[in-house]
C-alpha cells in the first residue's frame, strides 16, 4: 500500500463517515419533525396517544369560539362528522377563520383538549385543502363530509 | 373570434417547435445542413406565435373579454388595468403560457448569439430547447387552454386572487422562471455534448454566462417572493420552508453548485462529467419546481389549481425528460472525462466541497418536501414535514462553506499554499473574534447574534482581503475584470445575508397584542399606540385601516396604517404596514375586531420590532447583481468577437472547429 492508496482509502473513509453522520442526521431531524394530520373521531378512538405534537384538522363547529376579554385566548371546537375536540389557542387566528371554516391545528393534548401552538385556515374560499378532505373521507369512508356545505357557503364559482 | 386566434397562434407554435427539435437532430446525425439549418428560422417563427398568443391572452385582459373562462375566472371589471396585466399569468394556464414565452425568449437569445458555435452543436443546442418546447406547449394545449371559451359571457369576472394583487407578487413569477427556463440552456448544452460525445472547454466558457444569468434571475425571484411573503402574509416572517419555497429553492442550490462547476470546467478542463450532471440536476429540480406548484400535490398557500390529469402529464414528462438524460449521461458521459489533476490542497477542492455542500442541502430539501409525498404512497399515514428539520439541516450543512469561502480566491488551482492560508486564517480569525466580542454587549448575550456577527466579518472581511490583495498586485484595469468583480460582489452578498438572517432571527421582537384605541405597548424600545380602526376603500376592495403612531422617547418615529381588506368575493386579506430602515424595520398588522359588536372597537394587533431584516434582501439583491456582473466579463465576449472575426471568411475558427460527428 504505498502513499496515493493510503491518501486515497483516507479520503474514501472520511467521505463514508461524512455520509454516514449526514444520513443519521438527516434521518433523526425528520422523524423528530414529521407531523401526522389526524381528525378529531381518530383522536378520540385513541390514534393520537402515540405522538407528542400532532396536527388537528376537521371543521370549526358553528356558534362554538369564544375569545377571552382581556387576552387573545380563543377557544373552538373542530368537528368530523362523528368526533368533536375542543380547542384552545392563544395568539391572532387567520384571516379566514370563521365557523364552519375547515381548519388544520398543530399542537399537542392536554388532557381532554387540544393546544394549538398554530393554525391554518383553508387557504381559498372554494378549496378545501385535499390532505384534509382525504383524511376526513378515511375517517368515515362512505359518510358525506359536511365540509361541502362550507365550501358552498363561502360563494364564489365552486372548483369543478 | 381573437381568443381562436390565439389558440391557432399556440398550435402554430407548436408544430414549429417541433420543426425546431426534430429536423436539426436528424440534419445533425446525418451532417445535412440544410436540414441543421431550419433550426433558427423555426426559433424565430415558434418566438413569433408564441408571443402572439401572450399579446392576445393579454389583450383579452385588458378589454374584459369575460367569454374567455380564464379571464373570467382571474379578474373583473373594478381591477386596476396593472392587476389585470399580471393576471395574465395569476393562475395555472397563463403562467404555462409566461413559462413557453420566457422558453421562447431564451431560445430566441441563444439563437442570435451561437452563431460562433459549430453548426452541429449550435443546432443540438437548439433542438433541445425545442424539445422543451414542445413538451410545455402540448401541456398547455391538451391540458391547460387559456382561451377555452365561457358561456354565456358574464358580465363581470370573478376576481385575481387578493393576495396576489401585490407588486411583489406581480414581478416574482416572471423572475421566478426567467431563472427556472433560464437553467434549460445548460440543460440544452449538456444533452448536445452528450449526443455530440465532445464537450470543449471553449463551449462551456461560451455556456457560463448563461447560467450566471439564469441564476441571477432565479435568485431575484426568490428575493421577490421572500419580500412579498413578509409584506403580504401578515405574519413577518421572510422564509416558511413552504414546499412550493422549496421548489424553487433547490434548482438555485443546484444551480449555485453548477456555477461553480463550470467555472472549474472552463479554467481548468476538468470535472467535465460532473458539470454536466449538475447541468440536468439543476434544469430537473426546475421542472419539479413547475410540477409542485401546479399539480396540486402538495398542500401549500401557493397551490392553488389542481387537477390530477395535469400532474400526471408533468409527472410523466419529468419523467422522460429526466429518464433519457440520466440513461444518455449513463451512457456517453466517460467518453468526455479529462482534465489537470489537482492536490487536496487546491481552490478545485474547495469548490468541490461547496459544490457537495450544495448538492445535498438541495436532497436534503428534496427529501423534506417529497416525504409527505412519498409516506402517502406507501400509507404510512398524512405526514408534513416540521419547519425545525430544514431550519436545524439546512445551517448545518452551510457551516463548512460559510468556513471555507473567504480561502478559496486565495488558494491556487491545481496546488495552494498553506503559508497563504495560514495568513488569511490569523487576520479573519481575530477580526471575526474582535467583532463578535464587542458585538456582545451590545446584544445581550444572545448567541444567534454573536455567532452571526462573527460570521458575517468572517466572510466579508475575507472578501475585503481578497479584492485588498488584488488592488495592490495587479496594474489597472486587470484588478476586477467582470467575472472577479461578480464574485466578490456575491460572496459580500453573502456576508450581508449572514448579518440579516441571524441578527434578525436573534433580535426580533414580535408581540401579538389585544389593544383598544389609546392602548399603548412597548416593543423594542418603540411605543406603539392604536388609535382606532376606521373604514376605508380602494379600487376594489373595503378595509378596515388601524391607526397606529410609533414613538420612541417622546419622539414620533412613524404614523402606520396596517389595512384588514376584504375582496368583492369576500376573500379576507391582510396588508401589513411596514416602516422600512437600514437597521430595523417596524412592522404592524391587524388580527382582527376583538369583540362581536366592536364596542370599545378593540383589535388584536402583531406588533413586531426587526432588527436588520432588510440585509436578508440585500443580500439576496447583491448574489443576484454578482451573477449578473460576472456574465458581463469581456473574457466571454472577447472569445466570441474573436470567433466571428475569424468565421467571416466561411472559415470556422480553428480552436472550434467540429470534431468529428460520433452520434
Amino acid at each position: 500500500m504505498n502513499r496515493t492508496h493510503k491518501r486515497r482509502l483516507t479520503i474514501v473513509g472520511v467521505v463514508t463517515v461524512a455520509v454516514a453522520l449526514a444520513v443519521a442526521l438527516g434521518v433523526y431531524a425528520l422523524q423528530q419533525n414529521m407531523n401526522y394530520l389526524l381528525t378529531p373521531s381518530q383522536v378520540q378512538s385513541g390514534q393520537a396517544s402515540g405522538y407528542r405534537t400532532f396536527r388537528l384538522g376537521g371543521m370549526v363547529k358553528r356558534g362554538s369560539i369564544h375569545r377571552s376579554d382581556d387576552s387573545l385566548k380563543t377557544t373552538f371546537i373542530v368537528v368530523d362528522a362523528d368526533g368533536a375536540m375542543p380547542v384552545e389557542y392563544t395568539g391572532i387566528l387567520p384571516d379566514l377563520f370563521r365557523d364552519d371554516q375547515s381548519v388544520i391545528a398543530t399542537g399537542h393534548m392536554d388532557n381532554a383538549h387540544f393546544v394549538a401552538t398554530e393554525v391554518l385556515a383553508k387557504h381559498d374560499e372554494t378549496y378545501m385543502p385535499k390532505e384534509l378532505k382525504d383524511a376526513m373521507a378515511k375517517a368515515h369512508a362512505g359518510k358525506e363530509i359536511k365540509a361541502e356545505a362550507g365550501t358552498a357557503a363561502g360563494g364564489g364559482n365552486p372548483d369543478p | 373570434m381573437t381568443p381562436e386566434l390565439g389558440q391557432l397562434a399556440l398550435i402554430l407554435a407548436l408544430l414549429l417547435a417541433l420543426a425546431q427539435s426534430v429536423l436539426p437532430l436528424i440534419g445533425a446525425w446525418r451532417n445535412n445542413h440544410a436540414l441543421m439549418a431550419v433550426a433558427r428560422p423555426a426559433a424565430a417563427g415558434q418566438a413569433v406565435f408564441v408571443a402572439l398568443a401572450f399579446g392576445i391572452l393579454a389583450w383579452a385582459f385588458m378589454t374584459f373579454d369575460f367569454s374567455v373562462q380564464y379571464v373570467a375566472d382571474n379578474s373583473n371589471l373594478a381591477l386596476p388595468w396593472y392587476y389585470r396585466f399580471a393576471a395574465v399569468w395569476g393562475a395555472h394556464e397563463g403562467s404555462l403560457l409566461l413559462w413557453v414565452l420566457i422558453l421562447n425568449v431564451w431560445t430566441l437569445a441563444l439563437a442570435m448569439f451561437s452563431q460562433n458555435l459549430p453548426e452541429v452543436f449550435a443546432s443540438r443546442v437548439l433542438a433541445v430547447m425545442g424539445l422543451i418546447a414542445v413538451g410545455f406547449l402540448v401541456f398547455t394545449l391538451f391540458t391547460s387552454d387559456p382561451f377555452g371559451r365561457l358561456l354565456p359571457m358574464p358580465a363581470d369576472g370573478a376576481d385575481l386572487n387578493p393576495i396576489l394583487q401585490d407588486p411583489g407578487m406581480t414581478t416574482h413569477p416572471p423572475m421566478l422562471y426567467m431563472g427556472y427556463v433560464g437553467f434549460s440552456v445548460a440543460f440544452s448544452f449538456a444533452i448536445a455534448a452528450l449526443l455530440g460525445g465532445e464537450l470543449e472547454k471553449a463551449w462551456i466558457r461560451w455556456a457560463r454566462p448563461w447560467t450566471n444569468v439564469a441564476w441571477g434571475f432565479l435568485t431575484l425571484g426568490i428575493v421577490a417572493g421572500s419580500w412579498w411573503a413578509y409584506g403580504e402574509l401578515g405574519w413577518g416572517g421572510w422564509w416558511f420552508w413552504d414546499p412550493v419555497e422549496n421548489a424553487s429553492f433547490m434548482p438555485w442550490l443546484a444551480g449555485l453548485a453548477l456555477i461553480h462547476a463550470q467555472a472549474i470546467t472552463e479554467k481548468r478542463g476538468s470535472l467535465r462529467a460532473w458539470t454536466i450532471l449538475l447541468s440536468i440536476v439543476a434544469f430537473s429540480l426546475s421542472l419539479l419546481g413547475t410540477f409542485l406548484v401546479r399539480s396540486g400535490v402538495l398542500t401549500s398557500i401557493h397551490a392553488f389549481a389542481s387537477d390530477p390529469r395535469r400532474g400526471l402529464y408533468i409527472l410523466i414528462f419529468l419523467g422522460i425528460v429526466i429518464g433519457a438524460s440520466l440513461l444518455l449521461y449513463a451512457l456517453r458521459a466517460p467518453k468526455i472525462a479529462h482534465g489537470k489533476p489537482f492536490n487536496v490542497l487546491s481552490r478545485e477542492t474547495a469548490m468541490l466541497i461547496g459544490n457537495l455542500m450544495f448538492v445535498v442541502a438541495a436532497a436534503m430539501v428534496l427529501l423534506g418536501t417529497l416525504f409527505p409525498l412519498i409516506a402517502d404512497a406507501l400509507h404510512l399515514g398524512r405526514i408534513s414535514v416540521g419547519q425545525p428539520y430544514f431550519g436545524l439541516l439546512f445551517p448545518l450543512l452551510m457551516t463548512p462553506v460559510i468556513l471555507l469561502m473567504p480561502f478559496g480566491p486565495f488558494l491556487r488551482w491545481g496546488h495552494g499554499e498553506p503559508a497563504v492560508l495560514k495568513a488569511v486564517l490569523l487576520r479573519i480569525g481575530s477580526a471575526a473574534v474582535v467583532c463578535a466580542i464587542v458585538a456582545a454587549f451590545f446584544v445581550h448575550g444572545q448567541v444567534k447574534a454573536i455567532l452571526g456577527t462573527a460570521a458575517a466579518v468572517w466572510v466579508g472581511f475575507g472578501v475585503a482581503l481578497y479584492a485588498y490583495k488584488r488592488w495592490r498586485e495587479f496594474p489597472r484595469g486587470r484588478r476586477y475584470p467582470a467575472e472577479m468583480a461578480g464574485m466578490l460582489l456575491a460572496h459580500f452578498g453573502v456576508a450581508v445575508f449572514l448579518v440579516g438572517v441571524l441578527l434578525s432571527e436573534a433580535l426580533s421582537v414580535t408581540t401579538d397584542v389585544r389593544m383598544a384605541p389609546g392602548d399603548a405597548h412597548e416593543v423594542g424600545g418603540y411605543s406603539f399606540r392604536f388609535d382606532g380602526a376606521q373604514q376605508t376603500t380602494g379600487p376594489n376592495w373595503h378595509a378596515e385601516q388601524g391607526t397606529v403612531t410609533v414613538t420612541r422617547n417622546g419622539r414620533q418615529i412613524a404614523v402606520m396604517h396596517p389595512q384588514k381588506r376584504t375582496y368583492p368575493r369576500g376573500q379576507v386579506q391582510t396588508e401589513s404596514a411596514v416602516k422600512a430602515g437600514l437597521t430595523r424595520d417596524l412592522y404592524v398588522a391587524l388580527g382582527e375586531p376583538m369583540d362581536a359588536n366592536n364596542v370599545r372597537g378593540a383589535w388584536s394587533l402583531r406588533l413586531y420590532y426587526k432588527p436588520f431584516i432588510r440585509w436578508i434582501w440585500g443580500g439576496g439583491v447583491l448574489m443576484m447583481l454578482g451573477g449578473f456582473t460576472c456574465a458581463l466579463d469581456k473574457r466571454f465576449r472577447l472569445k466570441r468577437q474573436a470567433a466571428v472575426v475569424a468565421t467571416t471568411g466561411n472559415e470556422p475558427a480553428p480552436a472550434l472547429r467540429p470534431q468529428e460527428n460520433t452520434a
